[in-house]
């Protein structure tokens, strides 16, 4: 019999969880994970806005104040945004391109594993010492210069939890190249998994820059190197460009599987065809592409020079062009559709006018010489969030309410959810859009306070107003999954009734296999072809056979513990504490011991025999 | 990636003309592996013969590493084969943003 319909106690599910290589399961780890670190960035979030509600005000000190800062740009971008999207991307991807698993399961748990424990590591900094106040930036003269641990938790977390995104990105991009269901050609992928590839095309670039940058820093700092020290010879631009040729690919990191959502969002609820698909590729490559050659523009005062900075402002306003045809074939797509107004399709509603704004003063900072006067002021915060509070975040909240159903089997509540989205999208205009102004009046970003009578109290009090209908929002969101949670009422294949894609032909959850034969696709949107032929699943592409599946393993959890632990002594030895070092070194024996472990001991895996599948099938689970 | 094509289910023919396909390929092997012996050599004799400055010979010896990383890719790992358009767009894809990132290094920061 099969094992996945029982049910199991909390410490079974807990081991379950913890030694999980399943796809879907890693999905609700990332998922979960993330969520928690999404409100820990945003409690530190409406700490800032009560600091900057009234004038003078001193809730928080000016060195906290820097610290959470730093926390909250640093924890939403690596430990919220990243992980929320691997999320989506476990657990959608593989499902829609008709796979069993991705190509390695076991990386993709050592994967989940270091983000999270160099995450954990991060937020630790909290109880030991203090967090890293250099921003999120963390530019070298003032990183090397900040005293206490800090910075340090910044390093060595950010690099553990680099490591593991590093792996996720090679993990889908070898699962998209090499297991794609037959007749799953690339110009018949869904846009989502389109951009998931682009996306870990991208992390395969981008992240090898931070990870030499972390190291340079890590020496600077704990092993007396002077690689940012002009004082010593060095050069601390350096750190500056390696920064941010991660850090621009970086925003399209999280933007790309974005635009993927939305488009899947845009067809399913428009009833129709993407418009223009081809081009929708198309300028998702382009997009990917042009990342890398516009990092500069995030340091036009360096003083690169008016040559340098001309070059990168040019291509830096290329990029509109790709992206402004998304913009068009999303509104296309919507133009003469059946359009229902779901949760989800809320938010990609909004997302257009909202990205739209975001992309304009983005080409407004373009302009180099303007950036001048733009630079260090609000103006860069609030086009900051407008692009990834309203392309990503609204993109994360509405591919929960789109996808919960597939990852839990449960519907959220469509009231709670458009109450979420309406508190959500005010506030979120009302704190943002005023801060445009902020910035022009001269408001510097990074400032604990401000006197009165400078013209700024007014809007910032609008601000950190807005920033409460915003928790309000996230807060009616968690009551909506608890709701739903304990109600648990079970939906069946396809929820919404409008699924095009792959993964609305299976059960929610789909069954630990995936797909008992794999489908046989005929076509951009497979599933709406055998739809509108009145079929009502999928044609095998396969007869039935055994299925060969990954045991569970602890090991990933372990290798990833074991730098954990060696991160911690790897910090404290530049205190010269007696214990730093063999703690260091007995982290590094467990994360080492574990990789031998894996190496020498042959695990072949499982297979479901072709009986258990056909036993299924008088119980009515369908596949 | 191992060319699957090969198989045109005749075991006769298939034989023939994997026997020739090998021998083929071999070729290329022993004459790309002499080659990059004989232009290991050259970057050593660059170095041991006095006359060149260093102006010369560090972009000399750099030419001939590139020259031998393309010979190692393509005849001993496999890269002319066919299905391995995957392998080599993303391998061009990290040489072109490693060259730029190298090139702004060089003019913006360095010189």
């Amino acid at each position: 019999m099969s094992t996945y319909a029982q049910k199991k106690g909390f410490g079974a599910t807990l081991w379950d969880f913890l030694t999980t290589v399943d796809h879907k399961k890693i999905a609700i780890l990332y998922l979960i994970a993330g969520g928690l670190f999404f409100l820990v960035g945003g409690l530190e979030a409406v700490f800032i806005r009560i600091q900057l509600a009234v004038p003078n005000n001193d809730f928080v000190s000016a060195g906290l104040f820097n610290e959470i800062i730093t926390m909250h740009g640093t924890t939403m971008i690596f430990l919220a945004a990243m992980p929320l999207i691997f999320a989506f991307m476990n657990a959608v991807m593989p499902l829609q391109i008709g796979a069993r698993d991705v190509a390695f399961p076991f990386v993709n748990a050592v994967s989940f594993w270091l983000f999270f424990f160099g995450g954990v590591f991060l937020n630790l900094s909290w109880f030991l010492g203090g967090a890293p106040d250099a921003g999120w930036t963390s530019y070298a003269s003032l990183a090397i210069a900040s005293k206490g641990h800090g910075v340090d938790f910044y390093i060595l977390g950010l690099q553990i939890s680099g490591f593991g995104t590093l792996m996720g990105g090679i993990n889908f991009l070898v699962t998209i190249i090499n297991m794609r269901a037959p007749g799953m050609t690339y110009m018949r992928m869904p846009l989502f998994t389109w951009s998931t590839f682009v996306t870990s095309a991208l992390i395969l670039f981008a992240f090898p820059p931070l990870t030499v940058g972390l190291v340079l820093m890590m020496f600077d700092r704990m092993f007396g190197a002077h690689f940012f020290e002009a004082a010593m010879g060095g050069n601390t631009i350096i750190w500056e460009h390696l920064f941010w040729i991660f850090g621009h690919p970086e925003v399209y990191i999280l933007i790309l599987p974005a635009f993927g959502i939305f488009s899947e969002i845009f067809s399913m609820f428009s009833r129709k065809r993407l418009f223009g698909y081809s081009s929708m590729v198309f300028a998702t490559v382009l997009i990917g592409f042009l990342g890398f050659m516009v990092w500069a523009h995030h340091m036009f005062t360096t003083g690169l020079g008016p040559v340098a900075n001309a070059i990168f402002a040019v291509a830096t306003m290329a990029i509109g062009v790709p992206t402004g045809i998304k913009i068009f074939n999303w509104l296309f797509t919507m133009w003469g559709g059946s359009v229902k107004f779901t949760t989800p399709m809320h938010y990609a509603f909004a997302f257009i006018p909202t990205f739209v704004a975001g992309g304009v003063t983005g080409v407004m900072l373009a302009a180099a010489a303007a950036d001048y006067q733009y630079h260090d002021t609000y103006f860069v915060v609030a086009h900051f969030h407008y692009v990834i509070v309203g392309g990503v975040v609204f993109a994360l909240l509405a591919g929960t309410h789109l996808y919960w159903p597939k990852m839990f089997g449960t519907m959220l509540n469509e009231t709670l959810g458009k109450i979420t989205f309406w508190t959500f999208f005010i506030g979120f205009h009302m704190t943002f859009f005023i801060q445009h102004f902020l910035g022009l009046w001269g408001m510097p970003r990074r400032v604990f306070t401000y006197l009165p009578g400078q013209g700024f109290e007014t809007a910032n009090a609008v601000s950190s107003f807005g920033a409460a209908f915003m928790s309000v929002g996230v807060i009616v969101m968690l009551i909506n999954i608890i709701v739903t949670s304990v109600k648990n009422v079970k939906v069946g294949n396809d929820p919404w009734g409008d699924g095009r894609t792959l993964e609305w032909a299976i059960p929610s959850p789909p069954p630990f296999y995936n797909f008992k034969q794999l489908p046989l696709v005929r076509g951009l949107d497979a599933y709406w072809i055998e739809k509108m032929e009145g079929k009502k699943g999928m044609t095998p592409a396969e007869p039935l056979g055994d299925i060969h599946m990954p045991n569970s393993s602890f090991l990933p959890f372990i290798m990833s513990l074991g730098l954990f632990i060696a991160a911690f002594g790897a910090m404290y030895h530049v205190d010269k504490v007696s214990w730093a070092l063999p703690v260091m070194i007995l982290g590094l024996l467990i994360t080492f011991g574990a990789m031998f472990t894996r190496s020498v001991k042959d695990d072949h895996g499982f297979h479901i025999h072709k009986e258990e599948l056909m036993d299924d099938d008088d119980k009515g689970v369908k596949a | 990636m191992a060319n699957p094509q090969l198989n045109s289910g005749n075991p006769r023919v298939d034989i023939e003309y994997r026997r020739r396909k090998n021998a083929e390929e071999m070729r290329y092997q022993v004459v790309s592996f002499a080659l990059m012996i004989f232009l290991t050599l050259i970057a050593f004799a660059a170095v041991a013969i006095k006359g060149f400055t260093s102006w010369f010979t560090v972009p000399f010896i750099i030419l001939l590493a590139v020259v031998q990383v393309i010979f190692q890719l393509y005849y001993f790992m496999h890269m002319s084969h066919k299905g391995h358009e995957a392998p080599s767009l993303f391998l061009y894809s990290g040489v072109l943003v490693g060259a730029i990132a190298i090139l702004a290094f060089s003019t913006i920061i360095w010189w």
